[in-house]
């Protein structure tokens, strides 16, 4: 497997995708611009895993911590962490 | 409709499922029965509760517990490696500035070696859209009143790690051994939705 694309600390966003077969990444947070927390490793895409292909692509999945106000509305301050493969995610500012 | 009703529909589904995988050639009724005994023999909070009252206890414990939570488990004879695949496993220490709840938005992710099987609230789509939204509220629903000064951080389980909550000690419990503390805590405070 490459090496990891993003470390702790980069600013990531969740590609706004809604692919037709299982994905795990939440809607709530598509297209959303979060702050990579924790690097977990390489684990199989689960989107591959879904669709039965023999050999699913091995990627790093990374903790991404959103703040709560983005998400649902300037009231709420809280955060939710969460965790997305490297092919869900782009690069941000 | 009772929930005795919706569940005898699901497993009668889950069978079903069960006799395709089985008629495909992918698996047996031996090798699922075998899966399902590892993972629920043994499965229990009070695996979670040990691994609290130690790391209260013993404080290099909850270093090497929060740096890797796989291998501390190992130290206390336990595994997250029961399942059909070794998970990852981490713990978020609850603070005075920082209460941690878990929650799987997608569907039911829970580390059941660790908690046993997961309560039915945990599962329900008012839990799963709620608790990342306005989980102040939620927990106050639960009977937790969180200080204001209290931040939350939701984690949603969305690939293949599995978490738990250490929840902070109980003031007034300094002369408790370690089963005594262990028998304080709650898969409720395991999970988040309570303070211990």
């Amino acid at each position: 497997m490459a090496e990891p694309r993003f470390a702790v600390g980069d600013r990531v966003r969740a590609l706004p995708v809604d692919p037709p077969h299982h994905t795990r990444v939440p809607r709530y947070a598509r297209g959303q611009v979060g702050e990579v927390v924790e690097v977990q490793g390489a684990w199989p895409l689960a989107d591959d895993r879904a669709r039965g292909f023999g050999s699913p692509r091995v990627e790093a999945v990374y903790t991404v911590r959103f703040p709560a106000g983005a998400l649902w509305g300037a009231a709420e301050e809280h955060w939710v962490q969460v965790e997305l493969w490297e092919s869900y995610l782009e690069g941000a500012t | 409709m009772s929930g005795q009703h919706a569940s005898s529909q699901t497993a009668a589904r889950v069978r079903r499922l069960e006799e395709r995988l089985i008629d495909a050639g992918l698996t047996s009724d031996d090798e699922l029965d075998g899966i399902i005994g590892r993972l629920l023999s043994g499965a229990s909070p009070a695996n979670g509760a040990r691994v609290v009252a130690r790391a209260w206890i013993d404080p290099a414990y909850r270093e090497r517990l929060l740096a890797d939570a796989n291998a501390a488990l190992e130290e206390l004879g336990l595994s997250m490696s029961t399942g059909p695949q070794p998970q990852r496993f981490t713990v978020v220490p609850n603070t005075p500035d920082t209460h941690n709840v878990l929650v799987c938005t997608l569907c039911s992710c829970y580390p059941i070696a660790l908690l046993g099987p997961s309560p039915s609230w945990y599962k329900s789509e008012a839990y799963r859209s709620r608790v990342v939204r306005e989980p102040r509220a939620v927990l106050a629903e639960f009977g937790l009143e969180l200080p204001a000064g209290t931040g939350i951080v939701v984690h949603d389980t969305s690939a293949e790690s599995r978490h738990m909550v250490l929840p902070m000690r109980p003031a007034g419990t300094d002369g408790l051994a370690e089963d005594a503390l262990a028998a304080l805590v709650t898969r409720e405070g395991l999970i988040g939705t309570a303070a211990v």
